[in-house]
C-alpha cells in the first residue's frame, strides 16, 4: 500500500480474497473481492440515482440533460436548478446516510447485536433534547448557526452518560444498550416537553427537526459534514480489525490482546462523532442506522473491514432514496425524509427479530 | 431475592397502611396547589356546594385530578407488572415497549385526518392505538418456543417507540390544526383533564384490574418460564391472551386519560416484589396501590417544583425512573 | 517454550474469595487438565491464568513477567485462550474467524503478512477444516463449531493453549474428536495444553497433569495415575468412588458408588477386579 512494489499475488487464501503485499515495506493487505464488487455495484447505483434524483422535482429534468449539467453545458436554468437547488441536498443525503450507516455498523458491531443502532440506544436522543431546547429557548432566532453544534454536543453527552451509567469494573455491551434504551426513553420525555413549551411555529421546526429531513439543504451544509464523515469513516476503517474482534465476545478479544475498554470507549467516541454530526444537519432520522449495516452484512458478511464501506454506501443510497421519495410522494407537499426511513425501517426491525429467534 | 415483608400479617398490615397512605396523599392534591383549600372548604364544597371559585375547583379540577392520578398510576403499574411476567424480562413496562408512543400515533393520525374528535373519542382512538402497539409486542413475544432475548424484546420495544414517534412528528407537521390540538396530550400529564375521560375508559380499566387479579396464580406458574408452565398442565396460550388483553386495556386506558407517563410501570413493580416478593397474589395489590400513591405525589410535587408553573408529571416520573432503570440494567444476571 | 506460573495467586467475585494464596507452574509441552466440583473455582483459574480476570492479589506470571503489566499483543503472541461456549458473529465464515487468530500479529500497515496465510492455513489443516473453509459458520455441527474456534485459537500460533471445558455441549463422538485432536496437537507440534473438563475419566484419559482444585486451592496435582484414587475423589467432589484401570488405556477409570442402589444388588453384579 502507499508503494508502487504491490504484488498481487492470487492464491490459496481463498477464492473471495486476493492478498497484497509490498515487497520492499513491511506492509500487507487483503482484498475481499466481493467487497469490492458489491461496493462497485452500490456506487454505480449511487451515480444513477443521483443523476435520476437531480431531474425530478417541480422542474423535471431529464437524467441526459442532467448529465449535460455535470459535463458543464446544458441550458443556464438546468444548471441553476441541479447546482443551487437539487445537488447539495442530495451531497447532503449521501453523507448524512452514509455517517448514519457507519455509526450503525460501528454500534452493532461493538455491542454484538445486530439490532442495535445508535438511534435506539440514545445517542440520537441526546442531539433532540439539545436541539429541541435551544429551538424553545432562543424562539428560534439562534437556531440554524448553533444547532449543529448544540445537536453534536448533545449526543456526546448523552453517550458520555450512558458509558459512566453502564460502567462496573468496565462496560459490557448488555449493560450500553440497556442504560441506552432507558436514557433514551427519559430524554424523549424532556423532548416533548422543550416542543410544548415552544410557540407554536417554533413547535413545527423542533417538529422538524426530530422527524429528520435535508430540506433547504445548502453547499456550506454540506461542506460542514464533509470532513466528519470523512474522517470518521477513515478512522473506522483503520479500527476495522478492532471492531472485527470484538464481535467475537469480550474474553476472545482479551484472549486476541486486543485493548478492549479503551477500544470500546475509542469506537464509541467515534460512533457518536458520525451519527452526532449527521443528526446535527439533517435531524433525528431513523433507522438507516440499523438497516444499512445489515445490508451491508447479508451482501459481504460480517468482517468489518468489508462490511463498513459497503454499509457506507448502503446508507447512502438508502438516505438518497428517502429524500427522493420525501420530495415527490405528496408533490408539491414535501413530507420530512425521516418519515420514510422510519416507515421502512420499523418493519425491517420485525422482519431481522422474528428471523433470529427462528434461527437457532 | 428475600421479599422484605416475610408474613402474610406484615403484609396485610403494609397494605392497609399503604391505602390510608394513598387516602392522606389524594386528600392533599385536593388541598394543595397554586391555591390552598383547608380540609373544611373540601367539606363543604360537596356537602355544600355553593358554586363559589373554591368549590368549582375543588370540584372540576383538583378532585378529577386527583382520582384520575390514582387511577392512573395503578393501572400503569398492573399493566408493568403485567408485561414484566408475560415476558419474563424485568425491564419491560407500558412506557418503554412503545405503547404510549403507538396511543400517541392513533390520536395524532385521527386528528389530522378527521379533525378533533371531541374528549370522549378522542379517548378511544388513543385506546386503540395503545392496543394496536401492546397487541404488537405481545405477538414479537409469542410464539415460538423460547422468545426472542430480553435484550431484542427491549430494542424491539424501542424500535416501535421511535416508529411511533417519528411518524407521530411527520403527521403533526402536516397538519396545523393537529399540532395545535394533541401537542398537549403528548406530555404526560394528570392535569387539565375531564372526569369524564375518567369515566369513559374506567370500566375496561376495572375489568382489566379484575382479569389482572383472577390471573395471580397462573401468572406465578408462567413466571417459572414457558416449558415449565406447560409441563404442570397450563393451557400458557390462553393465560398469555388474557394476559395481554388486561395490559391493552389497563396501558391503553391510562395513555388514553393521561398521556404518555413513563417508568410507573418498571418502578413500581419492582418496589413491589422488594416488599412481598413474587407471589402475584400479593404482588399486584401492591402494585395497584403503591402505583396510585407514586403518581398522585408526583403530581403533587409537579406542582411546586417549578411554580407558579407546572411540570408536566410525565417527565417528573421519568426522572425518577432513570435511576431505577439503571440499577436494575446493572444489577444481576441481566447485566451479565 | 513459554513458562506460565502463577505465584500467591488469589480470586475473587466481589467479596467473595474464589481462589486463596496459590502457587502453580504449568508444566511445559504438557496436557494439563484442571478438575473439581462445580464452584470450585477450576475456570476461574483459569480464566486468570489467561488474564481475563485480574487478581486480589499475587499474579500470573508469563516468562517471568506479570502479565497484568505486559503489553496484550505480546501476551496473545504466547498464550491464547478458547472460553467456554464462544458465539461467533452471524454469517461469518470458518476462514474469517480463523484469520482473526492473527489479530497480534497484525498492525495498520501489516493487514496479512505471509505469515499470518501460512498460520492460518496450517492451523485449517490441523483441525481438518481446510475444505469446510468456506462455509459459515452457523451451518456447521456441533463440533464442527468448535474445530473451528480451535484452529481459530491455534492460528494464534501461540505455545501455550488454554481451553474451558471444550467439549461442553457435544455428543460423545465429537468430545473424543475434540479431545483426540487436543492430545495429536501436542504430541505433534509440543503445545502446551491446559484446560478445564467435567468427565473425570476422559480427563484421566487424556491429562499428563492432573489438577484437582478444591477449598480456593489445589487438593492434589499429579499424572492421574499416581494421584487419582477413592480417597481423592471422596474428597474432591464428594462421593463415593471404585477406580479400576481403564481396559483400553490403563488409565483410571472412575465408577461412582451410588445411593439408591443398595449393596446387595451391587453384589449380585458380576464382580470387578480393584
Amino acid at each position: 500500500m502507499r508503494s508502487k512494489h504491490l504484488a498481487a499475488e492470487k492464491k490459496a487464501s481463498g477464492s473471495r480474497y486476493t492478498a497484497l503485499r509490498s515487497r520492499r515495506l513491511p506492509a500487507s493487505a487483503l482484498l475481499d473481492k466481493r467487497a469490492v464488487l458489491a461496493a462497485i455495484v452500490l456506487a454505480a447505483a449511487i451515480i444513477l440515482m443521483v443523476l435520476f434524483s437531480a431531474g425530478i422535482g417541480t422542474m423535471r429534468i431529464h437524467p441526459l440533460d442532467v448529465l449535460k449539467v455535470f459535463a458543464g453545458q446544458g441550458q443556464e436554468v438546468h444548471k441553476t436548478v441541479v447546482f443551487q437547488f437539487r445537488l447539495p441536498r442530495i451531497a447532503l443525503s449521501l453523507l448524512v446516510g452514509a455517517s448514519l450507516a457507519a455509526s450503525g455498523a460501528i454500534v452493532q458491531g461493538m455491542i454484538r447485536n445486530p439490532l442495535a443502532s445508535p438511534d435506539l440506544v440514545g445517542i440520537t436522543n441526546g442531539a433532540a433534547v439539545a436541539a429541541t431546547s435551544l429551538i424553545a429557548l432562543t424562539g428560534g432566532a439562534a437556531s440554524v448557526r448553533w444547532l449543529p453544534l448544540a445537536a453534536i454536543c448533545g449526543a456526546a453527552a448523552a453517550a458520555l452518560l450512558i458509558y459512566v451509567l453502564a460502567w462496573k469494573r468496565g462496560v459490557t455491551p448488555l449493560r450500553l444498550v440497556l442504560v441506552g434504551i432507558g436514557l433514551s426513553s427519559a430524554l424523549s420525555a424532556i423532548t416533548s416537553v422543550m416542543v410544548i413549551a415552544s410557540p407554536l411555529r417554533i413547535a413545527g421546526q423542533a417538529l422538524v427537526w426530530l422527524t429528520g429531513s435535508v430540506y433547504g439543504a445548502a453547499w456550506s451544509g454540506v461542506l460542514t459534514l464533509l470532513p466528519w464523515t470523512a474522517a470518521g469513516l477513515a478512522l473506522a476503517f483503520v479500527l476495522a480489525r478492532q471492531v472485527s474482534a470484538q464481535q467475537l465476545g469480550d474474553d476472545i478479544a482479551v484472549g486476541l490482546g486486543s485493548r478492549l475498554q479503551l477500544q470500546r470507549l475509542a469506537l464509541l467516541a467515534l460512533s457518536v462523532a458520525l451519527a452526532g454530526s449527521a443528526v446535527a444537519l439533517a435531524g433525528g432520522i431513523a433507522f438507516i442506522g440499523l438497516m444499512a449495516p445489515h445490508m451491508a452484512r447479508r451482501l459481504v458478511g460480517p468482517a468489518f473491514g468489508a462490511a463498513l464501506p459497503v454499509a457506507a454506501l448502503c446508507g447512502g443510497l438508502l438516505m438518497l432514496a428517502a429524500d427522493l421519495a420525501a420530495r415527490t410522494v405528496f408533490m408539491p407537499t414535501e413530507i420530512p425524509a425521516g418519515v420514510f426511513t422510519a416507515a421502512i425501517g420499523a418493519p425491517f426491525f420485525i422482519y431481522l427479530l422474528r428471523r433470529r429467534r427462528s434461527s437457532p | 431475592m428475600v421479599a422484605l415483608l416475610d408474613r402474610p400479617s406484615y403484609k396485610i398490615a403494609v397494605l392497609l397502611l399503604s391505602v390510608a397512605f394513598l387516602a392522606v396523599c389524594m386528600t392533599a392534591s385536593v388541598m394543595f396547589g397554586a391555591k390552598a383549600y383547608g380540609l373544611s372548604t373540601l367539606q363543604s364544597a360537596f356537602s355544600a356546594f355553593d358554586g363559589s371559585d373554591a368549590h368549582l375547583i375543588i370540584r372540576t379540577s383538583r378532585v378529577p385530578r386527583a382520582a384520575i392520578a390514582a387511577v392512573v398510576g395503578a393501572a400503569l403499574a398492573v399493566a408493568g407488572a403485567l408485561m414484566q411476567a408475560l415476558t419474563r424480562n424485568p425491564l419491560a413496562s407500558p412506557s418503554l415497549f412503545g405503547v404510549n408512543a403507538g396511543a400517541g400515533l392513533a390520536l395524532v393520525v385521527a386528528v389530522a385526518l378527521f379533525g378533533f374528535p371531541g374528549l370522549g373519542q378522542s379517548v378511544w382512538i388513543a385506546f386503540a392505538g395503545a392496543a394496536l402497539s401492546a397487541a404488537a409486542v405481545y405477538a414479537l413475544g409469542s410464539g415460538g418456543r423460547a422468545g426472542p432475548a430480553p435484550v431484542n424484546m427491549t430494542l424491539a420495544g424501542a424500535a416501535i417507540a421511535a416508529f411511533a414517534s417519528s411518524l407521530t412528528s411527520g403527521v403533526l407537521l402536516g397538519s396545523d390544526k393537529a399540532l395545535d390540538q394533541v401537542l398537549f396530550w403528548l406530555v404526560g400529564s394528570v392535569a387539565g383533564r375531564e372526569l369524564a375521560m375518567l369515566t369513559a375508559v374506567l370500566p375496561y380499566i376495572a375489568v382489566g384490574f379484575v382479569a389482572a387479579f383472577a390471573l395471580a396464580s397462573p401468572l406465578n406458574v408462567l413466571a417459572m418460564g414457558e416449558d415449565v408452565a406447560v409441563s404442570l398442565g397450563q393451557r400458557t396460550a390462553a393465560v398469555k391472551l388474557v394476559a395481554a388483553a388486561a395490559v391493552v386495556v389497563l396501558a391503553g386506558g391510562a395513555v388514553a386519560v393521561a398521556g404518555p407517563i413513563g417508568f410507573i410501570g418498571i418502578v413500581i413493580p419492582h418496589i413491589a416484589r422488594h416488599l412481598v416478593g413474587r407471589d402475584h397474589h400479593w404482588l399486584l395489590p401492591y402494585c395497584a396501590v403503591l402505583g396510585a400513591i407514586l403518581l398522585v405525589a408526583a403530581d403533587l410535587g409537579s406542582r411546586f417544583l417549578l411554580m407558579p408553573s407546572e411540570v408536566p408529571v410525565g417527565v417528573l416520573t421519568a426522572i425518577i425512573g432513570v435511576p431505577f432503570f439503571v440499577l436494575i440494567a446493572r444489577r444481576g444476571r441481566y447485566a451479565e | 517454550m513459554t513458562k506460565l506460573t502463577a505465584s500467591n495467586l488469589s480470586l475473587a467475585y466481589g467479596r467473595q474469595l474464589i481462589i486463596d494464596n496459590l502457587d502453580f507452574a504449568v508444566p511445559e509441552g504438557r496436557i494439563t487438565v484442571l478438575i473439581g466440583a462445580n464452584g470450585s473455582g477450576k475456570s476461574t483459574l483459569l480464566r486468570a491464568l489467561a488474564r481475563l480476570m485480574k487478581p486480589e492479589a499475587g499474579a500470573v506470571l508469563l516468562d517471568g513477567k506479570d502479565i497484568a503489566h505486559t503489553s496484550t499483543k505480546e501476551v496473545a503472541r504466547k498464550l491464547a485462550m478458547l472460553p467456554q461456549g464462544p458465539v461467533a458473529p452471524e454469517g461469518i465464515t470458518v476462514l474469517q474467524l480463523v484469520k482473526q487468530g492473527r489479530y497480534p500479529y497484525q498492525s495498520w500497515l501489516q493487514q496479512w503478512s505471509e505469515a499470518d496465510e501460512r498460520a492460518v492455513r496450517a492451523a485449517l489443516e490441523a483441525t481438518g477444516m481446510t475444505p469446510l473453509a468456506e462455509r459459515p459458520v452457523d451451518a456447521l455441527s456441533g463440533g464442527q463449531r468448535q474445530r473451528a474456534w480451535i484452529a481459530m485459537t491455534l492460528a494464534q500460533g501461540t505455545a501455550t493453549v488454554l481451553l474451558d471445558e471444550p467439549t461442553t455441549y457435544l455428543d460423545l463422538t465429537h468430545q473424543i474428536e475434540i479431545l483426540d485432536l487436543l492430545y495429536t496437537l501436542n504430541e505433534r507440534e509440543g503445545r502446551t495444553v491446559v484446560m478445564v473438563l467435567h468427565d473425570m475419566n476422559l480427563a484421566c484419559r487424556y491429562a499428563h497433569h492432573l489438577v484437582a482444585v478444591k477449598d480456593r486451592g489445589i487438593y492434589a496435582q499429579g499424572a492421574p495415575g499416581d494421584i487419582v484414587n477413592a480417597e481423592l475423589i471422596r474428597n474432591v467432589f464428594e462421593l463415593d468412588a471404585h477406580i479400576i484401570p481403564d481396559p483400553l488405556y490403563g488409565t483410571p477409570l472412575c465408577i461412582p458408588a451410588s445411593q439408591a442402589r443398595r449393596a446387595q444388588e451391587r453384589q449380585a453384579a458380576v464382580p470387578v477386579h480393584a
